[in-house]
């Protein structure tokens, strides 16, 4: 089975971000696979031990992100692929990402493309399902459970706080959900692994695209932290007086009534 | 392997020597698979063990089994055996790391440090073929638990005067053992035992012993003070019959081998120390920011940011040492061809060439522990002494540090004592400096270094090691081999070696790192060095002093206490400024980070 994993590397959840001029001060900051890359990651690997085959984890990024694809391999994926935006001098969005990928794809012979359902840092969710439609293939998103017979994928996804049991037939893209699976720990044998196992960097021209293909569909105007929490305000009085005072402070403070 | 080493990288040489900054190991430099390997090793401490810590206080011990199962399918057990033998023959920087990250799990990394370390290193080091294949696959991967009897009831720093005896049956195909061996890490559940007795009354003789044995029990699992997440019973030995071929080593040489497994397990104590002071910082530092007296946070008070300063700069001082050691390990052991590295024999040679640094590690390693777990409850104040916090466990768990793979005092005076050991068999030159350094002495007239970062620091490291060279040179001619007497002397000396090997580890790593990123970004590494020398030398100081009124008198003690004067004159730091400063930066991210 050709198996895929299209990965983001994401802020450290445990970091604290900082913002100076609409940027994200990225310095000295940690950084990780996407929490819910994980979940793909090692569902992928599940379905490589189950039905065999091989695994490979691409990433659009700088050479940064090879620290992630290493962190890939030695969890147990085969093969990784950093397609490389050192080219790129303009603004990316998920619309640059996706056309990438897809140029990357074009060539590729893959039974199942996982991914992560958002990504934790803009938590946008769509670069994987633009990638799907690229491709003219199905797609499942926010999974929990996955089997595969033959060709035939057969998943559990959360729908609003319910279960849906779908069908669907290969090749097939799907964004994997918290409860889809338990990501291991990378083993000791297998980070000394990963540095033998490939990593190719592919760059615009590898990939037979031109940075004006690529422009930004959107703009980010500004980027701000929200507000400090503040201090409660309690109000006194008898209970009608207090009533009277929330809905005073809800419509000329807060105005949201 | 001693003969063709500069004399600066040799066990103590650099008490002699100008050690170039290159040849000083830094956490800076770990490699990417040296962190992956530690956030491995992270996650699953944080992940598996932790939340299970309180009923391993309780001697839930089956869950301690589990755990080093668990722990060996990941690879966590066999970082110091050789691959041929199912390990992973990783560098000595990958092991340490393990063993720092390990630290979180409270009594349970002593299970994982007592098997990994003395319970499985005496096969890897000095077991031949037969008896490494067949333990050696288990002990790595976690099938079975190896365990550690060196102590008796009535010998404990006197090792060989071990009481267990064996004596080889009427048909010569056993050894027959008897005694009562104490406090054994992993007894509770260990499937193998390196036991130690005398064959023939007096040839001290170490053996593996196989739980399995007729005549092999453990008494009840100790009431003790802290590492309670740890068992530690009595092994007790009656009528066991041990193959002749489980002798380990030869016959009559069992202290080659306690020996020499006693270097890396001092030194692995010391990494495990440094990893329970981070600890302590972070638990103290996020308390601190947070608990409010008078409507401040008490980390706004200047008095609580001299201890968050004082934990960071201690513990700085130990990461820098204990990584330096860790580099000097891998400088012997990494150029070895594989069959080289299959030798353990070999590799123990390569550590026990540094067993001046181990102890230098475990002694200021445990006490470096000991004070950040004691200023951590002490910042906790009264909720830092209830059972529920972290801090009150981590606070008990630190004492057993100072005492067991040798107590710190002993470990002491095995500094000293290596140091005129190494002298005399020609090892190292310290005779000839000596010599040299007291017509440098009569000519020597303090400098003022410059401004540039670290001049001073370099200096004051300088004179510290003249100030070492004087004092023992002395002590040598004045008490000859009767300076075993003179025991504290011997710990004074011990000490001002710990200051020197302390700083100069750290001015080494700020430097490399200000050359790599600049001295803006530095700052922090900078402050904690300057702390550390000026500290350091005022503690040298003192140290020297009290030594030299001991030794001499009159005309020549004047003149060796004006030596002293002159060679610790200098401009002071403003000690109390540059810990609000460190303060401020360990407040700002709630934790050690440099």
């Amino acid at each position: 089975m050709n198996i895929y994993v299209v990965m983001k590397r994401t802020f450290d959840t445990e970091e604290k971000v900082e913002i100076n001029d609409g940027v994200i001060d990225e310095e000295g900051a940690e950084f990780v696979i996407n929490p819910y890359d994980e979940y793909a990651i090692e569902e992928a690997i599940v379905l490589k031990e189950t039905h065999g085959g091989e695994v490979t984890v691409v990433t659009v990024g700088d050479e940064e992100a090879e620290k992630e694809l290493r962190t890939a391999l030695a969890m147990g994926a085969d093969k990784a692929v950093l397609l490389d935006t050192e080219d790129l001098d303009g603004e990316m969005d998920h619309y640059t990402i996706s056309e990438m990928l897809g140029a990357y794809f074009q060539d590729k012979a893959y039974d199942i493309i996982l991914g992560g359902n958002v990504a934790v840092d803009d938590g946008a969710g769509q670069t994987a399902p633009r990638l799907a439609e690229k491709l003219g293939i199905n797609q499942l998103t926010t999974i929990t459970k996955l089997d595969i017979e033959g060709t035939t994928a057969t998943i559990e996804r959360d729908i609003e706080g319910d279960q849906e049991i779908v069908e669907a037939e290969l090749p097939l893209l799907v964004t994997c959900q918290q409860g889809l699976n338990e990501p291991r720990y990378p083993s000791l044998p297998g980070i000394m692994k990963a540095k033998k196992k490939p990593l190719d960097t592919l760059d615009l021209d590898d990939l037979d695209l031109d940075e004006d293909d690529l422009e930004a569909k959107t703009k980010t105007v500004d980027r701000f932290l929200p507000p400090e929490k503040e201090a409660g305000k309690k109000l006194e009085g008898e209970p009608a007086e207090q009533v009277e005072e929330l809905v005073n402070l809800l419509r000329n403070e807060a105005k949201v009534i | 392997m001693t003969e063709t080493m500069k004399t600066s990288i040799k066990g103590g040489g650099f008490l002699l020597e100008d050690v170039e900054k290159n040849d000083v190991f830094t956490p800076e430099e770990f490699t990417e698979e040296h962190k992956m390997i530690a956030k491995t090793t992270e996650e699953f401490v944080h992940g598996e063990v932790a939340p299970l810590i309180d009923r391993l206080e309780n001697h839930e011990f089956d869950l301690s089994r589990d755990l080093l199962t668990k722990a060996g399918e990941l690879g966590l057990l066999g970082a110091d055996v050789p691959e041929k033998y199912e390990g992973l023959s990783l560098d000595k920087i990958s092991s340490t790391l393990i063993t720092e990250k390990f630290s979180d799990a409270g009594g349970f990394s002593l299970s994982h440090g007592a098997h990994v370390g003395i319970g499985s290193q005496p096969i890897v080091f000095f077991g031949n073929e037969e008896q490494k294949n067949r333990y050696l696959p288990d002990l790595a991967s976690g099938r079975k638990i190896a365990a550690y009897a060196l102590t008796e009831p009535s010998s404990g720093s006197d090792a060989l005067s071990a009481k267990t005896t064996a004596v080889l049956n009427d048909e010569g195909t056993h050894y027959v053992l008897n005694g009562e061996k104490q406090w054994i890490t992993n007894s509770a559940f260990a499937d193998v035992f390196i036991v130690y007795a005398q064959i023939d009354g007096d040839k001290f003789t170490a053996f593996i012993v196989e739980r399995e044995y007729e005549g092999v029990s453990t008494g009840p699992e100790e009431k003790k003070m802290g590492i309670k997440g740890s068992s530690t019973r009595t092994l007790i030995l009656q009528d066991v019959h041990v193959p002749k071929e489980n002798v380990l080593g030869e016959i009559g040489r069992g202290h080659i081998i306690a020996f020499n497994i006693l270097n890396m397990g001092r030194y692995k104590l010391g990494v495990g120390c440094l990893g329970g002071s981070k600890r302590a910082i972070e638990l103290a530092a996020s308390y601190a920011t947070e608990r409010k007296q008078f409507n401040t946070p008490i980390a706004r008070f200047t008095t609580i940011q001299e201890k968050l300063a004082s934990m960071a700069v201690k513990t700085y001082a130990l990461e820098s040492s204990i990584y330096r050691t860790g580099g000097l390990f891998e400088k012997q052991l990494g150029d070895l061809t594989e069959e080289e590295q299959e030798d353990g024999s070999r590799i123990a040679k390569g550590i026990a060439e540094y067993a001046i640094e181990c102890s230098l590690n475990k002694v200021y390693g445990s006490e470096t522990l000991d004070y950040t777990t004691d200023e951590a409850v002490q910042i906790y104040g009264g909720y830092g002494f209830m059972a529920e916090y972290e801090v009150e466990r981590a606070y008990r768990d630190s004492r057993i540090n100072r005492i067991f793979e040798g107590t710190n005092e002993i470990n002491r005076l095995l500094v000293p004592g290596t140091l005129i050991r190494k002298t005399m068999k020609g090892e190292l030159p310290f005779l000839e400096h000596a010599n040299g350094l007291q017509d440098e002495l009569m000519s020597f007239m303090p400098e003022e270094p410059g401004d540039e970062p670290l001049e001073k620091e370099k200096y004051l490291l300088s004179n510290a090691k003249k100030i070492f060279l004087m004092g023992t040179g002395t002590a040598m001619q004045k008490y000859g081999e009767k300076i075993e007497n003179e025991q504290e002397l011997l710990l004074n000396t011990a000490d001002i070696v710990s200051e020197i090997y302390n700083m100069e580890a750290a001015i080494a790593r700020t430097e490399k790192a200000i050359e790599e990123n600049g001295v803006d970004n530095e700052t922090m590494k900078l402050l904690l060095t300057q702390v550390i020398c000026e500290e350091g030398l005022q503690n040298i100081e003192a140290y020297a002093k009290e030594s030299l009124i001991h030794m001499e008198e009159g005309d020549t003690l004047r003149t060796m206490l004006s030596m002293i004067r002159k060679l610790t004159r200098r401009t002071p730091v403003n000690v109390i400024g540059v810990k609000r400063d460190i303060a401020e930066r360990v407040i700002e991210k709630k934790k050690y980070e440099v």
